[in-house]
């Protein structure tokens, strides 16, 4: 899609972002020893850390991976939703307070309080860099994401600007600061959102056929008795070429008149034909839209933007302004038109992507099931279940095993204020999860999307709102990946700074230098995260949280419950746990299908895994590693 | 350890985890059900969801107002417990 670059938006962007930094140096001078670095001297009011956990966690997955999902595919996003908030229980419940009583700066405090051991600093050090690394991916593929349509800059450069401003953040602050700026943007990307809803149910739907740009989709009629080179084509149409083309995935059958795409619908004596769209990649290099190369300037030819209901219950055209049951109630019996998305073979064998019109009924769009990675839900393949079963629990586990979550633990002054502040964060971000249904619903129906990048959903919506709202919102997207992007690599900065250098290599540190290592690890894990940002470009970020939370989930979870709950953990149980959960987690990933397709580009019966999600088998495989191990090295 | 505290942590966490695990159980083995409109038109599989969200607000309320503050904090205020 070509986005024109708007001053008001950019102007509102760079004041957002200016007043971030400014908090962010201002803040940063205050905390200078290693204790005000790492954990903000534990001196954060817990209303403040509350609200700061939302800003943290409600990161580029939630806003724009969520919004995107379910904006293409329905419901299913919002399972995301229901599992990110469910694994906040078991933060709360069981891991809150003891993480308070147990630790001093990162994760791996908690573990080792009773044994210090360095085996289990170097484990778990380990293990927090991983797990962040992994969750960086995603924020950076999204902060790309978010600068394209706002100042017209490519993926890339998206990619850098949070890295390089991250990195200055985290370098000249630390905690006090990553607090404060998580807490501004915490509360107000809640306000926003609220606001976004409520203009959604305000606008109500309206029937089109075509998006925002004002573009008619095209159906064409003709009796199945009339041979193809006898059809009646409109004007534009007549004369030019015709080939049939068969669908590489669906089996659907198209048709190309000229430069247009259509998919054929058989009906009793009828032939339809829908409009559909067209990408292509020539050999040279040039990007072919709808048959024609793709422009550089609005009013070029670029893909036409979609998204619209196509039928109203009771044939009406419009509704007006709804309510939050309504809205879903008139959306059950509407048809909203969807696309789907398939590779045809030209002429001269080069793969086409045909994106074709799939008019879905809302009670459809509305039950779970319908993306491919929750196929389980309408399969009636076992693997397919328990893919499903896996990821709800990998969600569920996750959350409290993140270690840039467990860190907030730290910044407050007691466990109630723990406890208190978890009790914030879970209001303030379930909150937030339900207006993720009604924002992804209503860019659905915006007719803004823009086919190929789901993750642009969010914004795009609010663009067709308002261009201020748009900048509002872009801005405090983008704030938001800064202020996740700081937590993680502050969190990796702690893990090698206190676990991997003092207490396992036990090199001798003062306080000035802690903090000196710490910034330099800041600075490399940030160069990682940038490159990594831009190879996995092309994911949903919500799809690739997913991963970090079943790695997270199986590396941290056991040892982290276990030592809670049963005095027989040994030290040797700690370390192999830790370690098998993160290995066998992060190797049922790379060996899984979804993998094989969408990063190493192979085709997905290879894959040497039954099904993608592996919490199912590691989570338990790295509880049973704990019992077992530590059973075998207790002490008689 | 706080028992009273954690006690009552797992409680309501074994309860949180009947619901969520009801809500992924239907999904999985009786998606037909998701489907259904019991209230105003809107269908079970946003109704759940929304419940579960509200729910999980629920009881980490419940929990808040029924944990007691731990030993290191009354003895830091100075109550005479």
């Amino acid at each position: 899609m070509i986005h024109e670059a708007s001053y008001v938006a950019i102007a509102a962007f760079f004041a957002f972002v200016a007043v971030t930094l400014g908090i962010s140096f201002y803040l940063g001078g205050k905390a200078k020893s290693s204790q005000g670095y790492f954990a903000a001297h534990g001196q954060i009011p817990w209303f403040v850390n509350g609200i700061a956990f939302a800003g943290d966690y409600l990161s580029a997955a939630s806003f724009l991976g969520i919004c995107g999902m379910i904006a293409f595919y329905g419901y299913d996003g919002f399972l995301y939703s229901i599992g990110y908030l469910a694994g906040w229980i078991v933060a709360l419940f069981v891991v809150a307070e003891p993480m308070k009583r147990l630790g001093k700066f990162t994760f791996a405090d908690a573990l080792d309080a009773k044994f210090n051991s360095p085996g289990i600093k170097l484990a778990a050090g380990i293990s927090t860099l991983a797990v962040s690394v992994f969750y960086l991916i995603p924020q950076m593929v999204g902060a790309g994401v978010l600068v394209q349509p706002l100042l017209n800059f490519p993926h890339w450069v998206g990619v850098v600007i949070v890295g390089a401003t991250v990195i200055v953040i985290v370098v000249t602050a630390g905690m006090v600061s990553t607090t404060w700026v998580q807490f501004l943007k915490g509360s107000l990307l809640v306000l926003f959102s609220a606001i976004l809803t409520v203009m959604i149910w305000a606008r109500g739907f309206e029937t089109k056929e075509g998006g925002i740009d004002g573009h008619v989709f095209r159906t064409l009629t003709f009796d199945a008795d009339i041979p193809q080179n006898e059809w009646p084509l409109p004007p534009d149409l007549a004369g030019a070429s015709m080939r049939p083309l068969t669908g590489t995935a669906s089996q659907r059958t198209f048709i190309a008149i000229g430069n247009s795409m259509w998919s054929v619908e058989a009906v009793p004596g009828k032939v339809i034909l829908h409009e559909a769209q067209t990408v292509q990649k020539l050999a040279d290099g040039t990007l072919l839209v709808n048959g024609e190369p793709l422009g550089t300037k609005k009013g070029d030819p670029e893909l036409h933007p979609v998204g619209y209901v196509s039928k109203l219950p009771g044939g009406e055209q419009k509704t007006g302004p709804l309510g939050p049951l309504s809205f879903f109630s008139t959306l059950q019996e509407s048809e909203v038109v969807l696309w789907g998305k398939d590779t045809v073979h030209g002429e001269d064998g080069e793969p086409v992507t045909v994106y074709f019109q799939k008019p879905t009924p809302g009670s459809q769009v509305l039950r779970p099931g319908e993306h491919p990675s929750f196929k389980g839900i309408r399969s009636g393949k076992l693997l397919d279940k328990l893919n499903f079963l896996s990821l709800m629990l990998a969600l569920f586990c996750g959350t409290a095993s993140l270690p840039h979550i467990l860190i907030r633990y730290y910044t407050v002054k007691d466990e109630s204020a723990a406890r208190k502040s978890t009790i914030v964060g879970i209001a303030s971000i379930g909150f937030f999860y339900v207006l993720t249904l009604y924002m992804g619903l209503g860019a659905m129906t915006s007719g803004s999307m823009d086919l190929t990048d789901s993750n642009m959903a969010a914004p795009l919506l609010a663009k067709s709102m308002n261009e201020w709202l748009f900048a509002a919102i872009s801005a405090i997207a983008f704030t938001t990946v800064l202020g996740t992007v700081s937590g993680l690599i502050l969190a990796s900065a702690g893990a090698v700074t206190h676990d991997l250098m003092a207490s396992y290599l036990k090199i001798e540190m003062s306080d000035h230098e802690k903090v000196r290592v710490a910034k330099i690890t800041s600075v490399i894990v940030g160069v990682i995260a940038v490159v990594l940002g831009i190879q996995f470009k092309n994911l949903n970020v919500s799809y690739l949280v997913g991963w970090a939370f079943s790695v997270a989930a199986s590396a941290n979870l056991p040892s982290l419950a276990m030592i809670l709950f049963w005095k027989g953990v040994t030290r040797q149980g700690v370390i192999t746990a830790v370690l098998v959960g993160m290995i066998s987690s992060l190797g049922w990933i790379l060996l899984s299908a979804d993998t094989f397709t969408g990063v190493y580009g192979l085709s997905a019966d290879q894959a040497l895994v039954p099904f993608s999600q592996p919490g199912i088998v590691t989570i338990p495989l790295g509880f049973l590693t704990l019992v077992v191990v530590s059973l075998m090295t207790r002490k008689k | 350890m706080d028992t009273h505290n954690s006690r009552i942590g797992l409680v309501l966490f074994v309860v949180y985890l009947l619901l969520y695990g009801g809500f992924v159980f239907l999904n999985a083995f009786a998606a037909e059900v998701m489907s259904t409109t019991p209230i105003a038109g809107v269908n079970l599989a946003i109704l759940y969801g929304f419940g579960l969200i509200v729910a999980a607000l629920v009881l980490a309320l419940v929990y808040g107002f029924l944990c007691k503050p731990t030993d290191d904090e009354t003895a830091a205020r100075g109550d005479k417990k």
